[in-house]
């Protein structure tokens, strides 16, 4: 066999090989996906949705385990957002370029690679304990953000990065001042890059495991929080919660609350998606 | 006018600086805490000591077999993501279509939105079945499941980082390669895999750290048995799940035996932070110019 010829059949083999390895990555998300619905399905029904925890996995819910994923969501983003957002505006519209601003911009890759546990310890030590909020939905959210903040300074600095000079420089020119340009002009121009990472920010804290069992957050709660300094429980917390005992029955249930949790998340992702491509459409 | 325009500023630099307190918040917590325990446990024992059993009534402070378990886990995660990722990053930049590309890149970053506590579920009552038909010695948690499904986790991340490597490296590269008679296979190794070799280094060095600090695979499907071994058949426990372990468990605030989370925190965390910081330094350093 010449060289060329050879060559050429390696190359012909590198591209079976190639297309089987990247089929082989959604090939195992397939049977995943199909897998959990297939175990959870059964179990997924209205009597599923609303009934509070039990010990017994035929009369077990995850009404309460919804509702702290709910109220966790809402208050994470209450925190997280405004204070992402005056970050992000803060590193790429004004601090530019001086000592302080490079240190930030190494804290903050910095951050975003610490492990979730570690936050899970942070807000043990600084929120449950010291400040004295306990196991509590505002401290749980507290923790989140922090977890989520790296993402969302990111986001918010590549989505006002993509906003052209020329529009800035237009609305100096009409005599406004700097957070005037920002407010009227940068962050309307940008918020469809900034929504986009607030709900994949999101997405990530919905299904934080770890830093929740950290802090101390119990699967057994049998009742829905009333305000942010209520015990609460939280979906990945319950499925984590099913997922360690032995009797085959929590496994069901196990894998009807992952595609609850998946619907959410993927929902998430899906909406991320779309606003995305919705406003990459509308910008000249 | 003006004056608001201060306060803006100054409030938005606040924000930022909240950044930079959860960091000192983190370095001073782990630093306090820790320093209650080595108060108590030498370091020396604590590096070098081979067993880790603070929770027995014969009491052990020794991080290795956890540091044993995490690098194994890891190591396993590494060699699914690594060649699989590069594989796809190759495939994907040097020889499929514009279209698929834009498809199926979409679709393999849905792999990175899953919550691990679900890829936990599928380690445990997926793959660690399957693997013990293939392995009927396996016991039934181990860090080969783990691993191997963290790969699959963390494989966006390579492919993604590889393939931006990938795009780097110019055309004028590739075509004078073509012109020399090379195939897609001989031009990809031996000029654009090389050229991109940097970026490629700091895709691994990032999957690392995240390997290194994932937590709920490896607490669900691995096990909870520190255990100083290379054996990826039997169960160890990582420095992630010891801490979540013992700080949802019923042990008391304040005991030495608590305190271990904080020294085995501190140990993650300096892992974590030296692999970013590499990687960040390497990046920084070794990025490709072509003019």
């Amino acid at each position: 066999m010449s060289n060329m010829t050879r060559n050429r059949l390696l190359d012909g083999a590198f591209r079976a090989v190639g297309l089987l390895a990247t089929m082989l990555g959604l090939l195992l998300l397939a049977v995943f996906l199909l897998d959990i619905l297939r175990t959870g399905l059964g179990r997924l029904n209205w009597q599923f949705l609303s009934a509070l925890p039990s010990r017994f996995p035929e009369r077990a819910g995850i009404y309460t385990a919804l509702l702290g994923t709910v109220w966790i969501m809402v208050l994470t983003a209450l925190i997280a957002v405004p204070v992402g957002l005056a970050a992000g505006v803060y590193l790429e519209e004004y601090g530019r370029k001086s000592r302080w601003s490079a240190l930030l911009e190494i804290n903050i890759t910095n951050l975003a690679g610490v492990p979730s546990v570690i936050y899970g310890l942070l807000g043990l030590n600084i929120f449950v304990r010291f400040l004295r909020m306990g196991s509590s939905v505002l401290a749980a959210s507290c923790t989140l953000a922090l977890l989520i903040l790296p993402i969302l300074i990111v986001a918010t600095r590549e989505a006002i990065r993509a906003v052209p000079k020329t529009l800035r420089e237009a609305s100096f020119a009409l005599g406004a001042t700097r957070w005037q340009t920002i407010w009227y002009q940068v962050l309307p121009a940008s918020m469809g890059g900034i929504l986009t990472g607030i709900i994949l920010a999101l997405s990530r804290a919905v299904g934080e495991t770890a830093p929740l069992l950290v802090l101390g957050v119990l699967a057994y709660v049998p009742f829905a929080p009333k305000s942010p300094l209520d015990e609460f429980s939280a979906l990945p917390v319950q499925i984590f919660n099913w997922i360690s005992r032995p009797q085959q029955a929590f496994s069901f249930n196990a894998a009807a609350a992952i595609i609850v949790l998946l619907l959410i998340t993927f929902g998430l992702n899906g909406l991320a998606i779309f606003l995305r491509n919705r406003w990459r459409r509308h910008l000249p | 006018m003006k004056q608001r325009e201060r306060l803006i500023e100054a409030l938005l630099a606040l924000s930022a600086g909240i950044s930079v307190l959860t960091t000192g918040g983190i370095i001073v917590m782990l630093a306090v805490e820790a320093a209650h325990f080595f108060r108590q446990v030498p370091l020396g024992t604590f590096l070098t000591d081979t067993q880790w059993t603070p929770l027995f009534a014969d009491k052990h402070f020794g991080i290795l077999p956890l540091v044993a378990g995490t690098l194994l886990t890891t190591g396993v995660a590494i060699a699914v993501a690594l060649p699989l990722g590069l594989i796809i990053a190759i495939y994907l930049n040097e020889y499929a279509t514009v279209g698929f590309r834009n498809v199926i890149k979409p679709l393999l970053e849905v792999l990175a939105a899953v919550p691990t506590v679900v890829y936990g579920f599928f380690a445990l009552t997926v793959v660690t079945p399957f693997l013990q038909r293939l392995i009927p010695s396996m016991a039934g948690f181990n860090a080969l499941s783990a691993g191997s499904v963290m790969g699959i986790m963390i494989l966006p991340l390579v492919s993604s980082l590889s393939e931006d490597a990938l795009t780097a490296v110019p055309r004028a590269l590739r075509e004078a390669s073509y012109a020399l008679g090379a195939t897609r296979l001989q031009t990809a190794m031996r000029v654009v895999v090389p050229a991109a070799s940097s970026g490629i280094t700091v895709s691994v060095i990032l999957a690392i750290s995240r390997a290194v600090g994932e937590t709920m695979i490896v607490a669900i499907a691995a096990g909870q048995e520190p255990r100083l071994t290379a054996n990826p058949l039997v169960p160890v426990e990582t420095i992630t799940t010891y801490i979540v372990q013992v700080s949802s468990g019923d042990v008391a605030y304040g005991t030495l035996e608590y305190d271990t989370i904080f020294a085995a925190g501190i140990t993650l965390f300096i892992l974590t932070l030296v692999l970013n910081n590499v990687g960040y330094w390497f990046r920084q350093k070794f990025r490709e110019q072509y003019e």
